[in-house]
């Protein structure tokens, strides 16, 4: 039997999600993620005309796209597809120069530099998952609105919930192939 | 209505640390390297014509100067890389996707070819430095080290064509690729044109032809002066089509072409600096000159490396604006 590749993928209830922030907090812990920098982060949308309103509220983060410009833009191979997934987008620091170019190509400005000076950004807890544990954020999620798993698998709860809902993912237009996917 | 709040911090600008992309390196580094392949191109095409009589500057001159551009654009590049100690990775794969990739390796074919075709044309081009070499390595290592020199110097002037005729390609792919650096970026909607590798080409040309008008004389300066004219046409032309393209695309492509037009600081700016002082003023002087006008010899190509120089901040100043105004309205 051939072996498919992982296509590790996040689903985002903004239905459920009450911007509580406790993501932030665990990605910050359990990466130990250099102060004034983070790897996710909440944004809330108000739309609409008064009285009229309604919001969205999303935990964003790197989309670990299927076409992801960043690994396309480095000049180094440090931005790379990890081995035995589609998608799964890692930063190899001994390879980083600090070019900048996948904070440039980036439309979600998901990366940064740290203070050492190579970049970083989400790795799904790219650690956990070899743990066969769920991402940090996922985890602690006190309205349970973070889903984590493979859309290679059918019958994956990520991939039963994009059968099931309505979703959207970020910026379409730009041709990236987000995996973080949102329930609307 | 729609309005946007990140309630926690986001990578954003003045929130956060590391969020900083290009500063002042880059464009620099992009005129640099521009002005280089315009000194490539424009001395390549002179030694091919034979015209090292008529033209000794641009042919047997100007050449010297190239590898100390290129080298004072890669240290500006060096300077803007955070993570210093791994530079030697640029030279450790190729990327084929990775414009960046690609520039790291077109560098490192400029510098042979470049000294090449310095060897090539020392004697004629300053015979008294040639004359010192010869001497100091007669000196220093005796008959060894100066029968290496001299036949280094036999063998780049036994094929200086092929030379110049490998140094138009490199030379063009260097200013070409300058702009495409920037424009392969689809999250930089006023990058996002490849327009620009023609651009910074033509502009970069239009330089190296400004840096042989200021150091030519007589005939030479006119001759040149005309050329740089012609290009400074070209490059306005190929601003113009710039301009089309942006702003007959997508929605995200025309609200960035407008910080060049109305919507930012940068507008007014762009238009000063780069097309009046930077293109229609160096161009008008030089027909004034053609005409018999008196202008200081000095002042057109000096206004028009200026113009470069302007062209290539504006844009990438605009992108770092654009990135700071759009997580402004988000937050």
């Amino acid at each position: 039997m051939k072996l498919t590749k992982k296509k590790y993928a996040m689903v985002i209830d903004t239905k459920t999600c009450v911007g509580c922030g406790a993501c932030v907090v665990a990605c910050k812990t359990e990466n130990e993620v250099p102060e004034g920098r983070h790897r996710d982060w909440i944004v809330e949308e108000v739309s609409g005309t008064f009285p009229n309103l309604q919001m969205e509220i999303r935990s964003e983060r790197c989309n670990h796209c299927s076409n992801a410009p960043c690994v396309h833009a480095c000049p180094t191979g440090a931005s790379h597809y990890k081995k035995g997934t589609e998608n799964l987008v890692l930063v190899d620091e001994n390879k980083c120069t600090g070019c900048k170019a996948c904070m440039a190509a980036c439309p979600y400005e998901a990366r940064f530099t740290v203070p050492e000076g190579y970049t970083s950004k989400c790795t799904f807890c790219s650690h956990r998952i070899e743990k066969k544990e769920q991402p940090a954020c996922s985890t602690v999620c006190p309205a349970q609105a973070i889903y984590f798993g493979d859309l290679n698998n059918p019958m994956s709860a990520v991939s039963r919930l994009l059968r099931k809902r309505k979703f959207k993912t970020l910026l379409p237009e730009v041709g990236t192939k987000a995996n973080v996917y949102y329930l609307v | 209505m729609k309005e946007i709040t990140i309630t926690t911090h986001k990578m954003a600008s003045a929130h956060a640390a590391g969020w900083h992309i290009w500063g002042w390196e880059i464009p620099v580094y992009l005129f640099l390297g521009g002005l280089t392949a315009g000194i490539l191109v424009l001395a390549a095409v002179m030694i091919l014509r034979n015209k090292g009589k008529e033209y000794p500057v641009a042919t047997n001159r100007v050449i010297l100067l190239a590898p100390i551009f290129i080298s004072f654009g890669m240290l500006a590049l060096f300077l803007d890389l955070t993570h210093k100690l791994y530079v030697w990775r640029f030279y450790t794969s190729f990327q084929v996707t990775s414009v960046m990739s690609w520039g790291s390796w077109i560098l490192l074919l400029v510098y042979p070819v470049n000294i090449l075709m310095i060897l090539a044309t020392l004697e004629e081009g300053y015979p008294k430095l040639y004359g010192w070499i010869k001497e100091k390595s007669v000196s220093i290592g005796g008959g060894r080290l100066e029968g290496i020199f001299s036949s280094l110097i036999s063998f780049s002037k036994r094929h200086i064509k092929l030379w110049a005729k490998i140094a138009i390609p490199v030379g063009v792919g260097l200013g070409i690729y300058t702009g495409i650096l920037l424009s392969a970026f689809g999250a930089r909607p006023i990058w996002n044109s490849a327009i620009l590798g023609p651009l910074f080409l033509v502009s970069g040309i239009s330089a190296g032809a400004a840096l042989i008008v200021l150091m030519a004389k007589g005939a030479e300066r006119q001759y040149f002066a005309k050329i740089d004219m012609m290009l400074i046409g070209s490059e306005l032309f190929v601003l113009f089509l710039f301009f089309v393209g942006q702003l007959t695309a997508s929605a995200s492509q025309q609200e960035a072409i407008r910080l060049l037009i109305d919507k930012s600081i940068m507008a007014p700016v762009f238009w000063i600096f780069v097309v009046t002082i930077g293109l229609l003023l160096p161009a008008f002087f030089e027909w004034l000159e053609t005409r018999g006008g008196e202008i200081p010899a000095w002042l057109p190509p000096s206004l028009v490396l200026f113009g470069g120089l302007a062209l290539r901040f504006v844009l990438v100043k605009a992108c770092c604006l654009w990135r700071e105004m759009s997580i402004e309205q988000l937050l």
